[in-house]
């Protein structure tokens, strides 16, 4: 076989493959679309459900959806950023440090229908938040904790040492360098971690429904229970009982997910344009 | 004139010593970097070092605003004093001691914040808050950088967004924000280009009236022309510690060093 068509099977090889997943996503969110687009009305977005919570709208379960997420990203991202600060600049480098990283990595990779069950047996039951979206949001943030913790980390350790050294060459005190100079020229990158934890926590089903609950009506106060989007969709999906709303919760669910990765997309841009 | 008679017979070819650097060895962990280190650096001059890569002329001049404690392992020996007190002495704070020893790195370095708050930093850092009383230093330090009248209509600008020797001027205003005594500058112009080269060693010439000013450099014509001393540092053989091989006047070691190896040097033999 010669070169020149060695070349030209390999390339049409790499190029399928790169087709391929262009056209799995494509299928999905077209398929996706169509299916729910019909659904999408100011009815279906702002009002509650009706009948056997299958007819009429799926306003709570947003609400619901944006609460969790919103509640279980003021309770992560504090502890995320500062243990990040802590490993990437205080910490002395060795066996501990490395102990905790794996660890991250490690609850990272934990199945989120285990970590349900957890939060279920810990912040339901033992602690006796009941199912509520405190319960949840706690759940849910062991998911992202590791995720926020080591996008700041990176951040961190992205920061060039010449930057840090212009500081302490200006009699900058330790803090005043990390809080002053680092964590600034970090931010975007960390935005970036924390946005796309929050599109993890949307996205979580098993977590929730061990948590927060079922319940479909408005979750007021932090010890309410609530049904979030994924639950209702999975609900909805698996009796079988309306599978148009069960699409359009698809549809709505989806395009605040690749709001947030939009998001992270225009944080970058406009972080180079910063930066000249 | 001033003739020490400490060991080393260092000499101090012009006016009063700001640094006084006694029997001064330096180690990174097991690594003896420098050894024997014995030098008066005269006030309100421009003195240079100079030797070739891995010398150790930049771990010394790290040494004068304790930079190097920022390294894992780094330990001194031997005594460095700033205008008569040890700068390695009990009860003396580092932080305090960068912002009297300014320094300049190769790199240019600007934070990734407007232009005037670059400027701003160092005095913030020290408790000016008033807008009126910043914006006077900021001004200042930039006439002092002779970089004001590029960057007076854009300060609100990123300082990345300046050329590389705008930037390394935005640095030296910066560092001259906060008043130091000394400024420490490390190979400042070998990432930059030619014409803000020019402008860097015009600078030095100025500032050496209210600030010593202490220039690591490769470039031996850099040296020559912008230094009153020099400083000649040498790594004999590797593995073993770099040393001082010889100290004076610049035009003196130009033309007639006392030194085999520092003649070597400077006729392009090595290095």
């Amino acid at each position: 076989m010669s070169k020149r068509w060695a070349n030209r099977i390999a390339l049409g090889v790499l190029w399928l493959c790169g087709l391929t997943t262009v056209v799995v996503l494509g299928a999905v969110i077209v398929y996706v679309f169509v299916r729910g687009i019909g659904q999408i009305t100011p009815e279906f977005v702002f009002t509650k459900p009706q009948g056997v919570n299958a007819e009429g709208g799926i306003g709570p379960t947003i609400v619901a959806t944006i609460y969790v997420t919103g509640l279980s990203m003021l309770i992560t991202t504090p502890i995320a950023v500062l243990a990040a600060v802590y490993l990437a600049e205080y910490a002395v480098q060795g066996k501990l440090v490395n102990a905790i990283r794996f660890a991250a990595d490690t609850l990272a990779g934990v199945p989120s229908i285990v970590m349900g069950l957890f939060g279920f047996a810990f912040f339901v039951d033992a602690i006796g938040l009941g199912f509520s979206v405190l319960s949840g949001a706690l759940a849910l943030s062991f998911l992202t904790l590791p995720i926020i913790m080591r996008a700041t980390e990176e951040a961190i350790r992205a920061v060039p040492r010449f930057i840090r050294w212009g500081s302490y060459g200006l009699g900058a005190s330790k803090w005043q360098t990390v809080s002053k100079i680092v964590l600034p020229a970090a931010l975007p990158r960390i935005l970036t971690g924390i946005i796309l934890a929050m599109g993890r926590a949307v996205g979580e089903t098993a977590v929730v429904i061990f948590t927060m609950g079922q319940a479909v009506y408005m979750p007021i106060t932090p010890l309410d229970s609530g049904r979030s989007m994924t639950v209702h969709l999975y609900t909805l999906a698996m009796e079988g009982i309306n599978m148009d709303a069960a699409y359009g919760t698809a549809l709505l669910l989806m395009a605040m997910i690749l709001f947030f990765n939009l998001s992270t997309r225009w944080l970058a841009a406009r972080n180079r344009r910063l930066k000249g | 004139m001033t003739v020490t008679s400490a060991p080393g017979q260092a000499n101090t070819p012009t006016g009063a010593a700001k640094f006084s650097v006694r029997e001064l060895d330096f180690y990174y962990g097991d690594f003896h970097a420098l050894t024997g280190i014995t030098i008066d650096v005269a006030e309100n001059a421009v003195t240079a070092f100079i030797g070739p890569s891995g010398c150790g002329k930049s771990t010394f001049l790290r040494c004068l605003n304790r930079m190097n404690d920022l390294i894992p392992g780094a330990r001194i020996d031997g005594e460095i004093m700033l205008d008569g007190a040890d700068i390695y002495g009990q009860g003396v704070d580092p932080v305090d001691l960068r912002r009297r020893v300014g320094m300049i790195f190769q790199q240019p370095n600007p934070f990734p914040m407007s232009i005037y708050d670059n400027v701003a930093f160092g005095p913030r850092l020290h408790g000016i808050k008033k807008k009126d009383e910043l914006d006077q230093i900021v001004e200042q330090a930039l006439v002092r950088a002779n970089l004001w009248k590029e960057v007076r209509d854009i300060m609100d600008r990123g300082g990345l967004t300046l050329s590389g020797g705008q930037q390394q001027r935005l640095c030296i205003a910066r560092v001259l924000a906060v008043q130091p005594d000394v400024l420490l500058m490390d190979e400042p112009c070998s990432a930059i280009d030619p014409t803000s080269v020019q402008k860097v060693e015009d600078l030095m010439a100025e500032l050496k009236s209210s600030v010593t000013v202490i220039i690591v450099t490769h470039n031996m014509q850099q040296a020559a022309r912008v230094s009153d001393e020099t400083a000649f540092f040498l790594q004999e053989m590797q593995g073993k510690p770099s040393e001082l091989i010889e100290f004076g006047r610049t035009a003196e070691i130009f033309t007639s060093p006392h030194d085999r190896r520092t003649e070597d040097y400077i006729t392009g033999r090595f290095g």
